[in-house]
This record gives structure tokens, sequence and C-alpha cells, in this order.
């Protein structure tokens, strides 16, 4: 199998799977949760559409505006604008005992902000840190190849990876109601850690293979790396997928956009330390090669 | 060769250690659960600093956090959490499980009232608010107060300033008082009552066989008063107590199947090898578990949310994969003809470059995400943290001790 031969097909695929994500981040933006945007959020156990109807109504009554909507098996969740204890226990009242509030969140626009901040700052953190520790680990690799230029494709196989599962929520968030909230955050920077972890052992055997098979065909090493380590990378990602299927299935409501944030992400992980980080290696190469 | 039988030895006694720290009648070590889990209310509240001069915040808040923390032993919550956090402005974040939003409210609402009140019935012991009567002196005629030592004796005190305005008030109130007990209490609790020596005009000290500690501890109660900061409510959750129940439920539920999975996933892999690395697994499991115990006896007490246990589940994944390197690397060396013994140590040294540079990629994703993170986000990075150093050990020192033994 030669991967290398086909890098630009590979590069295609990603491409297709990124730019709707894109377009819809452009067009919608992202659906942000109250972590991010001062509001409230009420969550309430249902048994039928009937007493979701009737939840809504008490809303309206009390002028609450629902920006949105999210339902699940037996639990309904508003954000609405930002209201007080008095205004929910008001709620409450209304509501009876036939239906049960399970969570209440009000969220002030100064913790908001901050959550977004920290969001951004950790992201490009992290990513700077991953960089400059690859860089440091790889410094001994043999030329032609250079430790820098293996730390910036692991930035690029990460930034794809964080752009799939950002595009996808973009998408999930306008026609579902998800919401991007600070488990989201969490999630991505995971995602973020895995791709690394991935693409790390591809290198890593690339940075072997260059000192024992020497470095005239440099395609050649890598695609033969990404081969004797595809086993490894692919048992490794289905391990970790089906505990995540576990935890999707029967791991509560509370989690589950969470849990699928993880899945799209250490899909898309496994796919770009295979078939986009180290592919880059070449191209980059090749196109040094050229200018030469 | 000595060592791997030590080794064995240490893996022995840790896995014992551990299964015996998860013995039920271990009351002191419990798992802490964060509210997604346990139910109740989480308040993050900003204090208005504005009135406060800059040098006295910290104690200002120190203070306010104290009087919320006496309100909440009266009441009895379990497990309290009440903390200060200085971000951009000055926090105090209260997290009391099983209690409801109301409740809680009523807890952090009001600001601390101090008053200092005449004795009726002088007893030896907390003097009931009934027994007293009222002097109209409160927190607000207090300047300040700080933990001292007195200057002839070197016994510890409390000396205290009144405001400039209320000092003819004061020095009224105390001159009726002299010779008899005056008793301070904090939002009607019995906090001290020393006898007034001599009429207190502009500053005066409060004696009385203290401790260092006691000390500091009246100090910040007469501050509370004395500098009562107006605290206003940035965020508030509360989660029910059926929805936090069915919530860990389902996570240890999922958490069990999920490490099942795994289990028999490695098996059907990887024979004998797989069920090696599932015993490494669970050896893996019971310390992280006991670590989780453990730290509660702690200040850096982990709490168990959805996330940390999504987090943790996550971490037996990572540590799988370890072990997937290496088996996978072994086949390799056995596959160019070598030895088994030869291609076990050659499987190990030769992942362990993969193995450490990955993990520490991810050990500096969970450091960045504690960093910048509040609450469940803290949790998951702790927790995945610690995952990935135990699961370092479990897969190289326990399976590799383990294979040694077989294969010898």
């Amino acid at each position: 199998m030669n991967i290398i031969a086909k890098k630009n097909w590979y590069f295609l695929i990603s491409l297709l799977v990124i730019i709707p994500g894109i377009v819809s981040l452009f067009l919608w933006g992202l659906n942000l949760s109250i972590d991010f945007t001062p509001g409230s959020k009420l969550t309430f156990s249902i048994a039928n559409k009937n007493d979701q109807a009737k939840i809504e109504n008490i809303l309206k009554s009390e002028n609450v505006k629902i920006s949105n909507v999210e339902v699940s098996e037996n639990l309904v969740s508003y954000r609405t604008v930002s209201i007080d204890q008095n205004k929910n226990n008001k709620i409450l009242e209304k509501l009876g005992n036939d239906i049960r509030e399970e969570e209440f969140e009000t969220i002030g626009p100064v913790i908001g902000r901050e959550t977004t901040e920290n969001a951004i700052k950790a992201l490009l953190i992290a990513s700077f840190l991953i960089v400059l520790y690859i860089t440091f680990s790889f410094r001994s690799v043999p030329k032609p190849a250079s430790s820098l230029r293996f730390g910036i494709c692991a930035i690029v196989a990460l930034v794809h990876d964080a752009l799939v599962v950002v595009g996808v929520f973009s998408i999930l968030g306008h026609f579902w109601g998800v919401q991007i909230d600070s488990l989201f955050v969490t999630a991505l920077l995971t995602i973020i850690g895995f791709s690394v972890h991935d693409t790390i052992v591809v290198f890593d055997r690339i940075r072997e293979n260059l000192i024992k098979m020497g470095s005239s065909d440099f395609p050649n090493v890598v695609n033969e790396s990404i081969l004797q380590t595809l086993v490894r990378s692919l048992r490794t990602s289905l391990t970790v997928i089906l505990v995540l299927v576990a935890l999707l299935l029967f791991g509560g409501e509370s989690i589950r956009w969470f849990i699928v944030a993880l899945l799209v992400g250490i899909t898309s992980g496994t796919y770009s330390s295979i078939f986009n980080a180290a592919p880059l290696l070449v191209l980059w190469q090749e196109w040094k090669e050229k200018k030469q | 060769m000595n060592q791997p039988r030590a080794t064995l030895w240490i893996i022995v006694f840790l896995t014992i250690a551990a299964i015996i720290i998860q013995l039920p009648f271990l009351k002191q070590l419990q798992f802490r659960k964060g509210l997604d889990l346990a139910g109740g209310t989480s308040i993050t509240l900003k204090a208005d600093m504005k009135n406060i001069p800059i040098s006295q915040r910290d104690t200002a808040l120190t203070a306010a956090k104290n009087v919320i923390e006496r309100r909440v032993n009266v009441i009895g919550v379990s497990e309290p959490l009440i903390q200060t956090a200085k971000a951009q402005d000055y926090r105090i974040i209260v997290e009391l499980p099983g209690v409801p939003l109301q409740e809680a409210m009523n807890l952090v609402g009001t600001k601390g009232k101090l008053e200092f009140r005449e004795v009726l019935k002088a007893t030896s012991s907390a003097i009931p608010y009934e027994d007293t009567k009222e002097t109209g002196l409160t927190g607000a005629d207090l300047k300040d107060a700080t933990p001292a030592f007195d200057s002839q004796t070197g016994q510890p005190i409390v000396s205290f300033r009144m405001q400039d305005k209320s000092q003819d008030k004061f020095a009224k109130a105390t001159q009726k008082l002299i010779g008899k007990q005056m008793a301070i209490f904090l939002d009607k609790q019995y906090i001290s009552a020393p006898v007034v020596q001599s009429s207190i005009r502009d500053s005066g000290q409060i004696t009385g066989g203290f401790t260092i500690d006691a000390t500091k501890q009246l100090a910040t109660y007469l501050n509370a008063g004395a500098l009562p900061i107006p605290l206003s409510v940035l965020s508030s959750r509360t989660v029910g107590p059926t929805l936090g129940l069915s919530s860990l439920e389902k996570s240890l539920f999922a958490g069990v199947l999920g490490f099942v999975i795994i289990v028999l996933f490695m098996s059907i892999l990887y024979g004998r090898l797989g069920i090696l690395a599932s015993v490494a697994l669970i050896i893996y499991v019971l310390i992280n578990l006991s670590i989780f115990k453990l730290s509660n006896l702690t200040p850096y007490g982990i709490t168990l949310t959805l996330s940390g246990i999504a987090g943790f589940i996550l971490s037996i994944g990572m540590a799988v994969d370890a072990n997937i390197l290496i088996f996978e690397r072994m086949k390799e060396e056995e596959r160019r003809g070598r030895d088994k013994d030869v291609a076990i140590e050659l499987g190990f040294s030769r992942a362990f470059p993969s193995i450490r540079d990955s993990n520490i990629s991810t050990l500096i994703t969970s450091a960045v995400l504690y960093n910048f993170g509040t609450g469940p986000v803290r949790g998951f990075a702790l927790v995945l943290a610690i995952g990935v150093l135990v699961s370092m050990f479990s897969a190289i020192v326990v399976t590799r001790t383990f294979l040694r033994f077989i294969y010898k």
C-alpha cells in the first residue's frame, strides 16, 4: 500500500469534510451556551410533549424569552435570558408538582467573558507548548528532515481535527440546537492531546527509520513508517472509540454531546495522523527540493 | 536477576493497599462527589471591594468566607466546599451538596451582622442570644481588629480600633459595663464574651488566655462585621437530587461496561498477553481509585464529576494504548526472528520513546486545562493527568514485570 503516492487524494477528503463546517461557521457561527454568553438554563424532566408545551406556556406568560431548546429522552433544557431565583420560584409555583425542575443555572456576563478568554488562551498555549516539545524531542532527527517541521506538521494535523469538530458542532448547533459549553472546550483540548499523541507515534517511527534506512528516499521511509504503525493506530483508536460508544449509549444525557465531540475528534485524529501529518512532511520536503 | 522480584513485591504490595483502601468500612476514605453527581447548589459570588483599602481586601474576603462557612456549618451541610478565588475580581465560590437553591441563597445572601451585647445572665460557657441585651454597638462601629501580643505578658490578644464617629458611643456603653461581660455575636451566634476592664474609646484589646489561632479567628470574625463586603451573585447552578443520582449510576455503568469491552478486546487481539495487560489494567484502576480517595485527606482533594469520570474512562483507553504499542513492537521483533525474551525487552525499550512523547503531550494539555479551567474542567484535567502518570507505571512496570516472570 502506498499512502504517500495518493496523498493529494487524502488531503482532498479532509477538505471535503472541513469545508461544510467552515461554511456553517461563517453563516451561522456557533450556538454558544450560557457558559460563554450571559443567561439562564432550565432543565426539566418531562413525560410527554404536553409537559413541554405546558412549560413553554408558563415561560411565555412570565415573559421569559427562550433562545434555545434541547430535548432528549426525558429531559428538556431551555436556554433563556438571565432570570433570578425569585423568577425561577414563580415558574416552579405555576408548574405545580407534576413537572420537576432538574437543573437551574444562571451565569452572569463576567463569567461568560472569562470562560471565552480562558478557552482561547488554553487552546493557543497548549498548541504552542506541544510544538515546542516536539521540536525539542525530535531535535536529533537526521537531515533532510528538521524537528521544527515535525512540530509544525503535528500542529497542522491538530488544527485539522479542531476544525472538523468545531465545524460539525456549528452544523449540529444550527440544525439541532446543540450548544457549545465549557465541556466542549474540554473535549476539544482532549482531542488535541490525543491527535498529537497519535501523530507522535507515527513521527517517532519515521525518526527511527530515518536512522535505520537512511534518508535518501524520504517518501518511502515515511510510507513504511505509516504502514508499520497502522495496526497500532487502528487498534488504539478502536479501543477508545468502543469505550466512547459505551459512554454514549449508557453514560447519561448530561455528557452526551461531550462524548459525541470526542468521538468525532478522535476519529478525525486517527485519520489526520495517518493521512495528513506524515504525508505533509513529504509534501514539505518535495516543495523544498523543487525550490532548490 | 533480583530486581524484578523486588518490583513484583512492590506491585503486590501496592495492589493490596489499593484493595484495602477500596473497602467500604474505611469511613474516613470516601470519594468526593461533585454537584452534578450528588445534586445541590453552587454559587459564585463577587465581593464588592470598592470601599475596602487594597491592603485589607484579602482579609476581608477571608472574613466573608468564614461568615458563610459558619452559617453553612450551623445548618449542617455535609461536605460543603467554600473557596475564595481572585480572578479579575474577588470571588467566593460556595458548593453545597443536597441544598436547594433558595436555601443556599439565604445562606449567602445577607452580609454578616456583628453585635456587641450586654450579658444579663453570666455563664462560663457559650451565652445564648436571648440572655443578652442590646447596647447599640455593632460591627459597623469597629474600624479593624488584628491578632497581636500583649506587650507585658506576651499573651496572644486581639486589638481593635473604633471608627471615629463611634468613639463617644462606645466609650459610653463600655463605661456602663465595666467589670461585666460584653458578649460578641455574629448573626446571632455567640463568639466571645470578654469582661470589660475599662471604658473603651478609640481602641482596645481583648485578652483571655487565647491561643494564637483563637486570636486570629476572633479577629477575623470582628473584621467580618467591621468590613461587611456586599456580595453579588455572578452565577448559580442547582442540580436536582434525582438527576445527580441517575447521572452517577449511568456513568458508573458506562465505566464498568467500557472496562469490560477493553478487557475483551485486548484478550481477543493479544491472547495471553492481552489477559496479562488486563490484569495490569485492573491494578491501574485500583491505584487510580485509591488516589482519588486518598487525595481527600490532603488540601488537593479530587472532586469526582461527570466529566472527571469521563476523563478517567478515557485514561483507561490511553493506558491500553501503551500496551498495544509494546505488544505490536514485540510481535514485529519476533517476526524478525528474535527470541521471545529478547523480543519482550526490545518491545519495551523501542516502544518507550513513543509512549513517553505521547504521554508528555497529554500531560501538557492537562496542565494547561488545569490552569485555565474552572470547576468541571479542572476535575477532568486532574483526573486525566493522574491517569496518564499511573498508566505509564502500569503499562511499563507492571506488564513488564509480569512478562519477565512468565517467559523466564
